[in-house]
């Protein structure tokens, strides 16, 4: 006779309720985004399509959020390149200071944002730097790119070195051998490392706060608004990064179960 | 440190790495010429701010160069408290977030083990407060909270909160708040761990009559302490620098603020960047020795 496991039902249970916790919040934002509020998103006060359609009568909301698009954008292209050198520096070569080279990689990873935060302007107020967008861009650079190293160098480390040997073999070029064998197959271990970058840099407040002068970025614009009440306007443009998200993750995931379909066939 | 917890895991091939010479060099030096200018000498400046002191032809905001140790001296003394009730935060959230999150990684990765969709929903659910703005996250469970909101009245009519009773603003809205925005953290590491885990050394438990109890205790909770030490510091050390969960205008209150608070009133408002900078230098500190204590265990080509 088998014996009545609690673990059995408590388990599942128990996820299942945290993760509904886990959505409430965002649930929330996306309810509220639909409110037909006045001044404050406080109390509901019946639906409306009208936030959503005309998200830049909320000016501020639209141009916070166009900056940090162009900010991600172009941090996301500087932190990936420079981490995807050094992953595949990392993994295939032997070289001095190696220890000192991780040291240096992961210390960003275990530095409280405010640290760096206060840090990099403590040196841009020495240097005279005046803050704005290039001093975002530099800081978010700057603390993205131990993840992309991470995310990378994770890919790198599953390429199989015969494939590029091969290449030379046919003699190819080491241009032709980067750019026909090793960069293709390197090349969803890249774009998942950019798509991690885009979003630790868009979401970033603490450091942004620190570094960007005038320029509002979207959590700027959350955190200043939060002081007297933030617009629907700001809860349909989370929802809208929220969704195309989860579509991306969804689809990414879709595509590499279908392969694994196909492989094991 | 297993931060790519996501996709599927092929196998490692060896590599067989060869002498690096001038190719590796030039693959390395930009990045971590980078990293040394905007990460590393920013750090120097820190040091150097903290030890300024007040500029004799006067101004706000304006400091010469300087050896003040008072400034930390006065950085402690003036906010003792929040230095105390960052890391009791820190401390308390993490423990929390540990308890609550364990349960689910374990499940993602050893019991939807063998079912690909539901542990690909599972996972999706696990990153997808990532995908929402947390700072709007934290707000929406201020407006859940606050004072006359649906379960804070429910509450009140039911009996267990009195009359004047309130959520937002206290102690147990900031650490509530830092768990809610942490448990991914901890969850990640936990389960690619957890993932890797041999459930044969387990089933070798109970063929030798462990109880599950006893099993969990003995295999499946050591061989998983390098995950619940990635979690842990991941959760730790954010929640130890944050300052808007425990902002007045989000969870906190009068009598909430944290180190970070502090450090944003002094260097983004009254310009004192000295004090400033010297409890942020503290804060790293205290950061480093814990870390050195774990890079001690592990060594360094395990960190990343």
């Amino acid at each position: 006779m088998t014996k009545f496991s609690l673990g059995k039902f408590l388990l599942p249970t128990y996820v299942f309720l945290t993760f509904l916790f886990l959505m409430i919040p965002i649930g929330y934002t996306f309810v509220f985004s639909f409110n037909d509020s006045i001044k404050s998103n406080i109390i509901w006060r019946g639906f409306t399509l009208d936030n959503w359609l005309n998200v830049c009568d909320q000016a501020d909301v639209c141009s916070a959020f166009g900056n940090s698009i162009l900010i991600a954008v172009t941090a996301t292209l500087i932190a990936t390149t420079l981490g995807t050198m050094i992953a595949i520096a990392l993994v295939r070569y032997r070289f001095k200071f190696r220890s000192a080279t991780n040291l240096l990689l992961f210390l960003p990873l275990a530095t409280p944002e405010v640290v760096m935060g206060a840090g990099l302007a403590a040196q841009f107020l020495d240097f005279g730097w005046n803050k704005g967008l290039s001093t975002v861009i530099i800081a978010h650079v700057m603390f993205t790119l131990s993840f992309v190293v991470v995310t990378v160098k994770a890919r790198v480390a599953t390429l199989d070195p015969a494939l590029e040997e091969a290449g030379r073999d046919l003699y190819a070029s080491p241009t032709q051998v980067f750019r026909r064998i090793t960069f293709p197959l390197l090349l969803p271990g890249i774009l998942a490392a950019a798509m991690l970058a885009f979003a630790l840099s868009f979401d970033d407040f603490i450091i942004t706060q620190f570094n960007s002068g005038a320029v509002d970025t979207f959590p700027k614009f959350v955190y200043t608004a939060a002081a007297r009440g933030i617009p629907p306007e700001a809860n349909v443009v989370g929802s809208a990064v929220f969704l195309v998200a989860m579509a991306i993750v969804i689809a990414v995931q879709v595509r590499s179960s279908l392969k694994q379909r196909k492989l094991s066939k | 440190m297993a931060f790519v917890a996501f996709g599927s895991q092929a196998p490692t091939k060896d590599q067989n790495p060869t002498k690096g010479g001038r190719v590796a060099l030039w693959l390395l030096l930009p990045g971590l010429f980078y990293l040394a200018l905007f990460f590393i000498t920013p750090l120097i400046s820190l040091i150097i701010t903290s030890l300024k002191q007040p500029s004799l032809s006067g101004g706000i905001g304006r400091y010469d160069l300087g050896v003040e140790f008072g400034n930390y001296a006065y950085a402690i003394t003036q906010y003792a408290p929040q230095i105390f009730r960052s890391f009791s935060f820190a401390l308390l959230a993490t423990v929390l977030a540990l308890a609550i999150s364990y349960p689910i990684a374990y499940f993602i990765a050893v019991r939807a083990r063998d079912r690909p969709l539901l542990k690909g929903i599972l996972l999706t659910l696990v990153v997808a407060p990532f995908f929402i703005s947390f700072l709007l996250r934290t707000f929406a469970w201020k407006q859940i909270f606050s004072n006359d909101s649906l379960i804070v009245n429910l509450l009140k009519d039911v009996g267990i909160f009195g009359s004047d009773s309130y959520i937002i603003g206290t102690n147990f809205a900031v650490v509530f708040g830092l768990v809610y925005n942490f448990i991914p953290f901890m969850t990640l590491p936990i389960y690619a761990n957890l993932d890797r885990l041999d459930l044969r050394l387990v089933e070798a438990g109970s063929d030798l009559y462990a109880s599950p109890a006893r099993t969990f205790r003995k295999i499946t909770f050591p061989l998983s302490m390098p995950g619940i030490i990635s979690g842990t510091l991941l959760t730790f050390i954010p929640i130890s620098g944050d300052y808007v969960v425990a902002s007045r205008d989000f969870l906190g209150g009068p009598d909430t603020a944290m180190i970070g608070n502090v450090v944003e009133a002094n260097f983004l408002r009254i310009q004192d960047y000295p004090t400033a900078s010297a409890l942020s230098v503290m804060l790293m500190a205290t950061i480093v020795v814990l870390v050195s204590a774990y890079v001690k265990r592990s060594g360094t080509d395990d960190l990343l």
